[in-house]
C-alpha cells in the first residue's frame, strides 16, 4: 500500500440552460457569429446594469434541492475583482457570502459495487466570461464575448475524493443529476460542464492536508482522470525527493498527457471580493422554494430504488438503468410491452447495448425502438419465438428496420410447440442416429444433449426446447 | 498606517496602473492622509452592528427568463480600438510558462 | 423678448403654448448666449446644435396641433455622465473622450419622452470624482459669479450653465454632494432625490451605492417640474424604486407651517465663517415666520461620514472603473508591447490624478487582510449614520444646514490637497450615505459669491423639502439674482 494518500477535491462549472443570460436578455444560444449575443450590459459599456434572470435561481435551487442542502434566504451577489480580457467589467458577478446553495452530499458508486457519499461545500451562481482565441491571429488575441454572461452554477465538493476513479465517478453523477432535473446538457466537449481539480497528498493516516494544486482545462471524464492520475505521479515525485509541492494553477494538455504550471503574479489572486451593490440580496420565500420543489422529476436516486422495489431487478441492474434519464425512459416503455422486467433488463444492457457501442451510438439515436424490442420480447413471453431465435430477430430489425412480427412471417421463424410436430422430428433424429441412440441406451447419457442439438437443428432452432427436452426425454424412456 | 513602497506597487499592479517611480513619495503622502482621515473609524465600537451595502431594505426584483436583445454588433463595437472579423483584439494572452 | 433665459420653466411653458414664442426661437437664443459667454466659463463640453435645434422645431409642431408633452420645448442640459445615444459621452475623462455611446440612459430618455430640447452635455469633474470641477480632462469650469473660482463639482458644467443662463435647468448626479455643493457656489436651487429614485441605467458609475442623479435649476418650481420628468420606476436599474412618483409640481404649493426643523449640534459647533452661520441664522428667521419650529437634533456619529465615504466611494469605484482597460471602447495606449503594457498605459494615461487616487485607495481597502478593517468597518459605520437620521426623523421632518463649509474658492487653491477638498462635502455626504432627498437652496452672498443652505429629509419625502425651498424662494430675493458675465 502507498505510503501517500490522494485528497481530491472537485469544482464543476455547469453553465445553466436558461433562454437568456444570467444578468441581460441576450440569447445563451452556442455556436453564434462573434460578439453577435454580447449586449452592451455583457459588454460592460459605462452606464449598464445587471438584471437577474428568474429562471437560473429555479435552476440553483432543484439541484440544492436534489442533493438535500440549505437554500441560503437571502443569498447574495458579490464581486470578484481581477483583470482579464475575457472579462469585459473587470470583474465577475460571483457569490462570495450566503452562496444560494450551501452544504448536501450526493453518492457515488464505484465500478465494484460499492457506494461512497460525498459532501458539497457550496454550489453558487456566477456570470461565465467570453472566450479568447488565440490562432490565426500573429501576436495577437481575439476576444469574443458571446459567452460573457451566460449563467454558472459553480458546484464546490469537500477533499471526499480519494481516487481518480472517484473523481470520475462523482463528475457522472453531477452530470447525471444535472441532465435529469434539465438544468443542464453537461457537455464537455462544448463546455457546458467544466471541472477543474484540486489534488493534494498526505502521508497516510496524516490528518493534515498537504499542498494542492489547482488544474484546469479537462473537458472530458477520461481527461480528468488522466490529469489526476498524472498529477498524482508528479506530486509523489517531487515528495519523495524531498522537495515541496508548489501550490499553482496548471493546465492540461491533453495531447502530451501532462500538466504545465500558469503564468501568475504572486498577488495575482487577491479577488477583493465585496457586495455587489447593483444588485439586491434575493429573498427567497417558502413559497417560491416549494413552486421549485414540486416541479421537479423523480431523481435517478429514487428511480434506482423504485426500479430495485417494483421492477425486482439487481442493484446493479438498477443503478445502471436508471443513470441515464433516456435510457431508463426507454427501458419502462419496453417493460410495458413486454410485462417482463427482467427479460427487458437482460435485453437492454446485452444485445442492444453491443448493437449500439459497436456503431457508436446514444441510446437516443438506436435503429430498434422501444415499441419493437418490446415487441421481439413478448414474443418471446409468449413463447411463438425462442430466445435463441430472437437474437437472430433481433440483428434483423436493427439492419432492416422492420417490426418482429414481419420478420417472423417472413422468414417462417415460429417457434415449434406442437407436440406431434416436434415428435416427428425427434423420431427422424433417432433413426438418422441409431449408433448413438444404441449407446445412449447403454449407459452414455450424454448423448441426450447431442439428440437435443441434433432436433433443433433439424427444426433450424425453431423447435420449443423445453418440448423437445420433455417429448426427447419420455420418447427415450420407451 | 505608512504605505511601504511594495504596498503601492501591490496596489498599483491589483488595479493596472502604471505609475512612475518617482511619483511614488508624494503619491504615499497623499494616500497617507487620506488613511488618517479614514482611521477616525477605528475608535467606534461596531461589534454587533450590520453592514449595510444599500440604503434600501428591500429585495432583488427577477427578470423573466427571454431572449429581448438582437444581434447588434456593429453599433456596439463602433468605439472599439481594434476590431478583426467581429472580435476584439487585444495582444496574445499567454497562459502558460514557458 | 431678449432676456428669454430669465424665464422660469412655468413662465416658458406659458409662452410656449400661448405662442408668445416658440421652442425655436428660445433654442436659438440659448444657442446663441452659448456661444458669445460659455468660452468665459467652459460649462459645455459638447454643443448639440443641429440636435437641439430639430427638437425644437418638433416641439413647435405638437404645440401648433395641441399635443405637447410635460416639458416640451424646454432647453436642457445634460451632465456629461449620462449615455446619449450618438453623442460624446466623456465623464470629463480623457479614458472616453472619443467615446460616441451606442445607446441612451433612462434619464436621457425620460426627457425626451417629456419633449426637452438638449442643448448640449456639459462639463464635470473626471468621472464625478471632485469637488470642484477642476479635475476635467476638457479643462476646468470657472464660476459665472467670480471666473477665477470653482464652480464645485462633480457637476460644475451644469451649475455654471445654468447660473450663467445657458440653460433652463441641467441634469446632474449626486454622490457626496456633487448637485447639492455646486448649486450652493454658483447660487442655485440642487436637489438630489432618494436613492432609487432616479433611473441610474446609463448613468455612468462611479459608486454604486451611492450615485444618485438630479437637477440644478435657478427655482425649486422648475426643479419640480425637471425632477418630475426624470424620476421613475426603471426594471433595468435593480436598485430603482418601484414606487409611484408623486406630482412635485403640486406639492410645493402644500403648507410648510408647522413641520419640523432639526438644527444638528454637531454641525452648529463647527468654527464656520461668520458670514456662512449668519446667512444660517437669518434663513431660519425667514422659516420661522413662515410658522416651521426649529429644534436642536443630535446626529451622534455624523463625524464619520468623510472616513466612511472615503472608504466605500473609492472602493466601488476601483471596481467600476475596471472596464476601461483599452479592449472594448474608449482610450488605448499606443503600440501596447503586450497585454499587460497595455492595461498598465491605458489606465495611466487615460485617468486623469484624482482618479487614479482614489482606485488606488479603493484598491487598498478592499485588499487581502485589509477588507475587514477598512471596508467592512465603513459599511457598519455607515448602518449606524442611518440609524441616527431614522431617529432624528422620529422627532423632526427636516433636517437643515449649510451645504458648503464656505463660499466657492480659488481655482487652484485647494489641489495641492486632497484632504481639504474632500472637507467640502462634510455637510453633503451624510445624506448619500443613508440615501436620503437633499436639496440645497440659496440664502445668502458674501463678497460676490453666493451661500447655500440644505434641507434633508427622510427617504421619498422630497415633496417636504421642495416644498420648504419654494416657500423659502417666495419671501427671500437671493435666488432671483443673476451674474454679470456679459
Amino acid at each position: 500500500m502507498s505510503e501517500w494518500e490522494t485528497v481530491i477535491g472537485l469544482e464543476v462549472h455547469v453553465q445553466l440552460a436558461t433562454k437568456s443570460k444570467i444578468f441581460s436578455g441576450a440569447s445563451t444560444l452556442f455556436g453564434s457569429s462573434p460578439n453577435t449575443q454580447a449586449c452592451n450590459i455583457d459588454l460592460g459599456m459605462p452606464g449598464v446594469l445587471p438584471v437577474l434572470n428568474e429562471k437560473v435561481l429555479k435552476m440553483a435551487i432543484k439541484f440544492g434541492l436534489s442533493i438535500n442542502a440549505n437554500i441560503n434566504s437571502p443569498t447574495q451577489f458579490a464581486r470578484k475583482n481581477y483583470f482579464y480580457p475575457d472579462l469585459p467589467k473587470g470583474y465577475q458577478i460571483s457569490q462570495l457570502d450566503n452562496p444560494i446553495v450551501e452544504g448536501g452530499v450526493l453518492e457515488i458508486t464505484l465500478k465494484d459495487g460499492s457506494k461512497k457519499k460525498i459532501r458539497i461545500t457550496r454550489a453558487h451562481l456566477e456570470e461565465d466570461a467570453g472566450k479568447s482565441l488565440h490562432d490565426d491571429f500573429e501576436g495577437l488575441s481575439g476576444i469574443d464575448l458571446n459567452r460573457a454572461g451566460t449563467p454558472l452554477l459553480e458546484i464546490v465538493s469537500e477533499p471526499d475524493l480519494s481516487t481518480p476513479e472517484e473523481a470520475v465517478a462523482y463528475l457522472k453523477k453531477i452530470h447525471s443529476i444535472i441532465r435529469y432535473l434539465e438544468i443542464s446538457d453537461g457537455n464537455m466537449a462544448e463546455g457546458s460542464m467544466r471541472c477543474d481539480a484540486n489534488v493534494s497528498l498526505r502521508k497516510r493516516g496524516s490528518k493534515e492536508l498537504g499542498t494542492r494544486t489547482e488544474t484546469k482545462n479537462v473537458n472530458s471524464f477520461k481527461f480528468v482522470e488522466k490529469a489526476i492520475q498524472h498529477e498524482i505521479r508528479r506530486q509523489i515525485k517531487i515528495l519523495e525527493s524531498g522537495e515541496r509541492v508548489t501550490q499553482e494553477t496548471r493546465l492540461y494538455d491533453s495531447q502530451l498527457d501532462e500538466t504545465r504550471p500558469m503564468r501568475s503574479k504572486e498577488y495575482a489572486n487577491d479577488y477583493r471580493y465585496f457586495p455587489e451593490p447593483d444588485l439586491l440580496p434575493v429573498v427567497l420565500s417558502e413559497d417560491f422554494i416549494k413552486s421549485v420543489k414540486d416541479l421537479m422529476p423523480e431523481l435517478s436516486e429514487e428511480k434506482e430504488k423504485r426500479f430495485v422495489k417494483e421492477y425486482k431487478l439487481s442493484d446493479y441492474d438498477a443503478n445502471v438503468l436508471s443513470v441515464d434519464p433516456n435510457l431508463s425512459n426507454f427501458f419502462e416503455e419496453v417493460v410495458v410491452r413486454s410485462r417482463n422486467p427482467k427479460l427487458a433488463a437482460n435485453w437492454i444492457m446485452g444485445e442492444l447495448s453491443a448493437f449500439l457501442n459497436k456503431e457508436n451510438l446514444s441510446i437516443l439515436e438506436t435503429k430498434v425502438d422501444s415499441i419493437n424490442l418490446g415487441n421481439l420480447l413478448s414474443r418471446i413471453e409468449d413463447s411463438t419465438i425462442s430466445g435463441k431465435i430472437a437474437k437472430e430477430i433481433f440483428e434483423e430489425m436493427w439492419n432492416s428496420k422492420k417490426s418482429p412480427d414481419e420478420i417472423i412471417e417472413e422468414k417462417g421463424l415460429k417457434q415449434v410447440t406442437d407436440s406431434s410436430e416436434i415428435e416427428k422430428v425427434i423420431n427422424q433424429v433417432l433413426e438418422q442416429n441409431q449408433s448413438q441412440l444404441e449407446q445412449y441406451k447403454s449407459g452414455k447419457v450424454k448423448l441426450f444433449g447431442f439428440f437435443v442439438g441434433q432436433v433443433m437443428k433439424a427444426s433450424k432452432g425453431k423447435a420449443n426446447p423445453e418440448q423437445v427436452n420433455k417429448l426427447l426425454e419420455e420418447r427415450l424412456k420407451e | 498606517m505608512s504605505l511601504k513602497n511594495q504596498d503601492l506597487e501591490q496596489i498599483a499592479y491589483l488595479a493596472r496602473i502604471n505609475i512612475d517611480k518617482d511619483k511614488f513619495p508624494s503619491l504615499k503622502k497623499e494616500l497617507e492622509s487620506i488613511l488618517e482621515l479614514v482611521a477616525k473609524m477605528d475608535s467606534v465600537n461596531t461589534e454587533s452592528v450590520v453592514p449595510m451595502s444599500h440604503p434600501l431594505d428591500l429585495s432583488q426584483p427577477l427578470r423573466k427568463d427571454k431572449v429581448t436583445e438582437k444581434d447588434d454588433r456593429k453599433n456596439l463595437q463602433k468605439n472599439a480600438p481594434s476590431i478583426k472579423a467581429g472580435l476584439f483584439m487585444v495582444p496574445k494572452v499567454i497562459e502558460v510558462e514557458d | 423678448m431678449t432676456e428669454l433665459h430669465k424665464l422660469s420653466i412655468k413662465e416658458k411653458l406659458k409662452g410656449l403654448k400661448d405662442s408668445t414664442f416658440s421652442s425655436k426661437e428660445l433654442t436659438e437664443s440659448y444657442l446663441k448666449r452659448i456661444k458669445k459667454l460659455d468660452s468665459k466659463i467652459n460649462s459645455f463640453i459638447t454643443v448639440l446644435e443641429e440636435r437641439a435645434v430639430k427638437s425644437a422645431k418638433e416641439a413647435d409642431q405638437r404645440y401648433a396641433s395641441g399635443s405637447a408633452l410635460p416639458l416640451d420645448g424646454i432647453p436642457i442640459a445634460h451632465k456629461d455622465i449620462f449615455c446619449t445615444e450618438g453623442v460624446l459621452t466623456s465623464c470629463g475623462s480623457r479614458m472616453l473622450s472619443n467615446f460616441i455611446s451606442p445607446y441612451s440612459s433612462t434619464v436621457v430618455k425620460n426627457f425626451e419622452g417629456s419633449g426637452s430640447v438638449v442643448l448640449g452635455k456639459t462639463n464635470m469633474d473626471e468621472f464625478a470624482m471632485g469637488s470642484s470641477n477642476e479635475t476635467s480632462y476638457f479643462g476646468e469650469v470657472k464660476n459665472p459669479w467670480k471666473k477665477d473660482y470653482v464652480p464645485g463639482g462633480s457637476s460644475g458644467g451644469s451649475a455654471a450653465c445654468v447660473s450663467a443662463g445657458l440653460a433652463s435647468g441641467a441634469t446632474g448626479t449626486d454622490t457626496g454632494g456633487s448637485i447639492r455643493q455646486p448649486a450652493a457656489l454658483c447660487g442655485l436651487t440642487g436637489i438630489k432625490p432618494t436613492y432609487g429614485r432616479v433611473s441610474r441605467y446609463g448613468m455612468i458609475a462611479f459608486a454604486s451605492s451611492l450615485d444618485q442623479g438630479g437637477v440644478l435649476t435657478k427655482t425649486a418650481e422648475d426643479a419640480a417640474y425637471m425632477l418630475k420628468t426624470m424620476s421613475g420606476h426603471d426594471p433595468k436599474d435593480s436598485t430603482s424604486l418601484n414606487v409611484e412618483v408623486p406630482d412635485f409640481v403640486k406639492e410645493i404649493n402644500k403648507e410648510i407651517k408647522g413641520l419640523r426643523v432639526g438644527l444638528p449640534k454637531q454641525f452648529f459647533s463647527m468654527n464656520l465663517p461668520e458670514y456662512v452661520e449668519r446667512s444660517i441664522n437669518e434663513s431660519l428667521k425667514v422659516f420661522e415666520k413662515l410658522g416651521v419650529k426649529i429644534i436642536d437634533v443630535d446626529l451622534p456619529h455624523i463625524d464619520l461620514s468623510l472616513p466612511i465615504y472615503y472608504v466605500i466611494a473609492p472602493a466601488e469605484c476601483s471596481a467600476n472603473l475596471s472596464r476601461y482597460d483599452g479592449v472594448k471602447f474608449g482610450y488605448r495606449c499606443e503600440d501596447p508591447k503586450n497585454l499587460e503594457d497595455l492595461y498598465m498605459r491605458t489606465r495611466e494615461e487615460g485617468f486623469g490624478t484624482e482618479v487614479k487616487r482614489r482606485i488606488l485607495i479603493g484598491t487598498y481597502a478592499l485588499s487581502a487582510g485589509y477588507y475587514d478593517a477598512y471596508y467592512l468597518k465603513a459599511q457598519k459605520c455607515r448602518r449606524l449614520v442611518a440609524n441616527d437620521f431614522k431617529e432624528t426623523f422620529k422627532s423632526v421632518d427636516l433636517i437643515l444646514s449649510p451645504t458648503a463649509p464656505d463660499t466657492s474658492f480659488a481655482l487652484g487653491a485647494k489641489t495641492s490637497d486632497p484632504v481639504e477638498m474632500y472637507k467640502q462635502d462634510i455637510f453633503t455626504i451624510p445624506a448619500n450615505l443613508a440615501g436620503l432627498p437633499g436639496i440645497s437652496v440659496p440664502c445668502g452672498q458674501h463678497q460676490g459669491l453666493p451661500l447655500g443652505l440644505q434641507l434633508v429629509s427622510d427617504n421619498l419625502e422630497e415633496s417636504k423639502i421642495l416644498r420648504m425651498a419654494h416657500h423659502f424662494q417666495l419671501n427671500t430675493d437671493w435666488h432671483k439674482s443673476w451674474p454679470e458675465l456679459d
